[in-house]
């Protein structure tokens, strides 16, 4: 740790002219001014889309790969390639993701979009297989020895048996996306984080405060929306007419 | 006999009206933004279009990998990110242990401690390592320092959160028993607490170690030091052959981290 120390090259000196600096850089953030509204807005809309669209498409593509990935359901010709696709998409961070498809589709949007569509397959596809694996075999026997085919014997013997967890992934990945939504933006893949990169080399630091704090309320006001959605289809059924 | 009647009579249902309600709002409502973000989100066509040659054109560039460039100016930045992953993790569970134990209500029985103490945690979560990466260069400009110091904010949060639930969840029974003996806070603590928290603590540090591996590889994208500062370099130059490189290096530290804390968890646990 020592060693650690010494090769990143801390010295007390820059420490102490490091919170000179940071008392007038929190001088300057405050008070948080919204300097340009039009482009804090649009950016936290794109934001918004990117994150939707994102998790809505990685999740859907995340369910075949996940089932292929479950061993003990699937022959492993086809959990071998499914585990390669998720243990790729989870290997890099979604910033660097989104630079490759930046290049691939160009600025905007859309590079952001891709770049999470990778992120939500690895962590869903992941947790997904994994919740197939444990399931009780028991009711999928069941539902094969009614001659079911196999796409019957998923829709009614597996799904029903993870549905409560994938809601909880589900809903854990919308957030995350949000979070990272607002990053991709660095490198140029749209939302957010483009607005508050350049706002930060102009030193325009009241707008970056203000940018940040309009990015915390968005994704509070995200993980309170995602707790409710948990809530509605977690709470255990009741019988009607009581 | 009515009874058995009003019993056939009633009708079954899994779901109570309000449920169905909820859930017909969550669906609706997710059906609508998803069409109200793909008509508004802008994306040009034409870029989707030609993005199979883009990805081939990509790809040529990027081959041969220019392993030549590892030793000149990958092997430095990627010990360094090491670093910046390691010092900044130790960082974080120094902060994250009094912060964790006050987030705790059965160690700390006072609303507005607990209350504090998860707010602190919930800012440091909801800011992103790349944003706090972002302030730190500001203050203490480009570097491993910056890079270290976001590491750790971000980190707090996450493994004071869990470590204050860890800690909610422990046995009352050994702390009792510690309290009849007459032992003072301190030694509950040290006795009582930390022997049930620990297998708890050090698997989150070790999580929370492999999560840093692949957020300190980015963090040079803003100047905060480590392997992202050779990237960024590499882009910028439209090096694509060193990009190439950079990545697989980041891929191979990755993987080797991830195999490291599988080995030591099967160890300790």
């Amino acid at each position: 740790m020592i060693y650690a120390l010494g090769r990143l090259d801390f010295s007390w000196d820059r420490f102490v002219t490091g919170l000179d600096n940071g008392a007038r850089f929190i001088g300057r953030m405050l008070p948080p001014r919204i300097a340009q509204p039009d482009s804090l807005a649009k950016g936290l809309i794109e934001s918004l889309e990117i994150a939707i669209l994102a998790s809505s498409m990685g999740i859907l593509l995340s369910l075949p790969i996940g089932l292929f990935a479950a061993r003990n359901l699937m022959p492993v010709w086809a959990t071998w390639p499914a585990r390669a696709i998720i243990a790729a998409a989870r290997s890099f961070h979604p910033v660097i993701v989104a630079i490759i498809f930046v290049k691939a589709v160009g600025f905007g949007a859309l590079a952001g979009i891709c770049a999470l569509v990778v992120a939500s397959i690895g962590f869903i596809g992941k947790l997904f297989a994994e919740a197939i694996e444990e399931i009780s075999l028991k009711q999928v026997e069941a539902v094969r020895a009614t001659g079911a085919s196999f796409m019957n014997v998923i829709l009614f013997g597996v799904l029903p048996q993870v549905f409560g967890r994938f809601i909880g992934f589900a809903t854990y990945q919308l957030d995350s996306n949000l979070r990272n939504s607002t990053m991709v933006g660095i490198v140029g893949a749209g939302g957010i984080g483009g607005t508050l990169f350049s706002a930060f080399q102009r030193f325009d630091y009241d707008f970056v405060a203000a940018i940040l704090l309009s990015i915390i309320a968005m994704i509070m006001a995200g993980e309170v929306l995602a707790t409710w959605v948990r809530g509605v289809f977690l709470e255990k059924g009741k019988v009607d007419g009581e | 006999m009515s009874a058995t009647a009003s019993i056939e009579q009633r009708r079954w249902r899994r779901f109570t009206p309000r449920q169905r309600l909820a859930r017909f709002a969550v669906y609706l409502t997710l059906v609508v933004a998803i069409v109200l973000s793909a008509r508004t989100v802008e994306v040009i066509p034409e870029f989707l279009y030609d993005a199979p040659e883009q990805m081939r054109d990509l790809l040529e560039r990027m081959w041969p990998i220019a392993w030549s460039h590892y030793p000149k100016g990958v092997h430095e930045a990627l010990v360094e990110t090491l670093h910046i992953a390691t010092l900044g993790t130790l960082i974080a569970l120094v902060m994250a242990l009094p912060v964790g134990l006050m987030a705790a209500n059965n160690v700390v029985p006072n609303r507005v401690v607990n209350y504090l103490a998860k707010l602190v945690l919930v800012s440091s979560r909801s800011v992103n390592s790349l944003v706090w990466a972002l302030l730190f260069v500001a203050v203490f400009g480009p570097g491993a320092l910056a890079g270290t110091l976001a590491i750790a904010f971000r980190s707090v949060g996450f493994v004071g959160k869990l470590f204050g639930e860890a800690l909610e969840e422990s046995n009352r029974g050994t702390i009792e028993a510690l309290e009849a003996t007459g032992a003072p806070w301190s030694s509950r603590l040290a006795w009582g607490y930390w022997p049930q928290v620990k297998p708890a603590f050090w698997s989150i540090a070790l999580f929370r170690w492999d999560i840093n591996v692949r957020e300190s590889a980015v963090l040079g994208l803003v100047g905060a030091g480590g392997i992202g500062m050779a990237l960024d370099t590499a882009l910028n130059l439209f090096q694509w052959d060193r990009v190439a490189m950079v990545l697989f290096s980041i891929f191979s530290v990755v993987v080797v981290a991830e195999i490291i804390v599988t080995q030591i968890r099967k160890k300790i646990l």
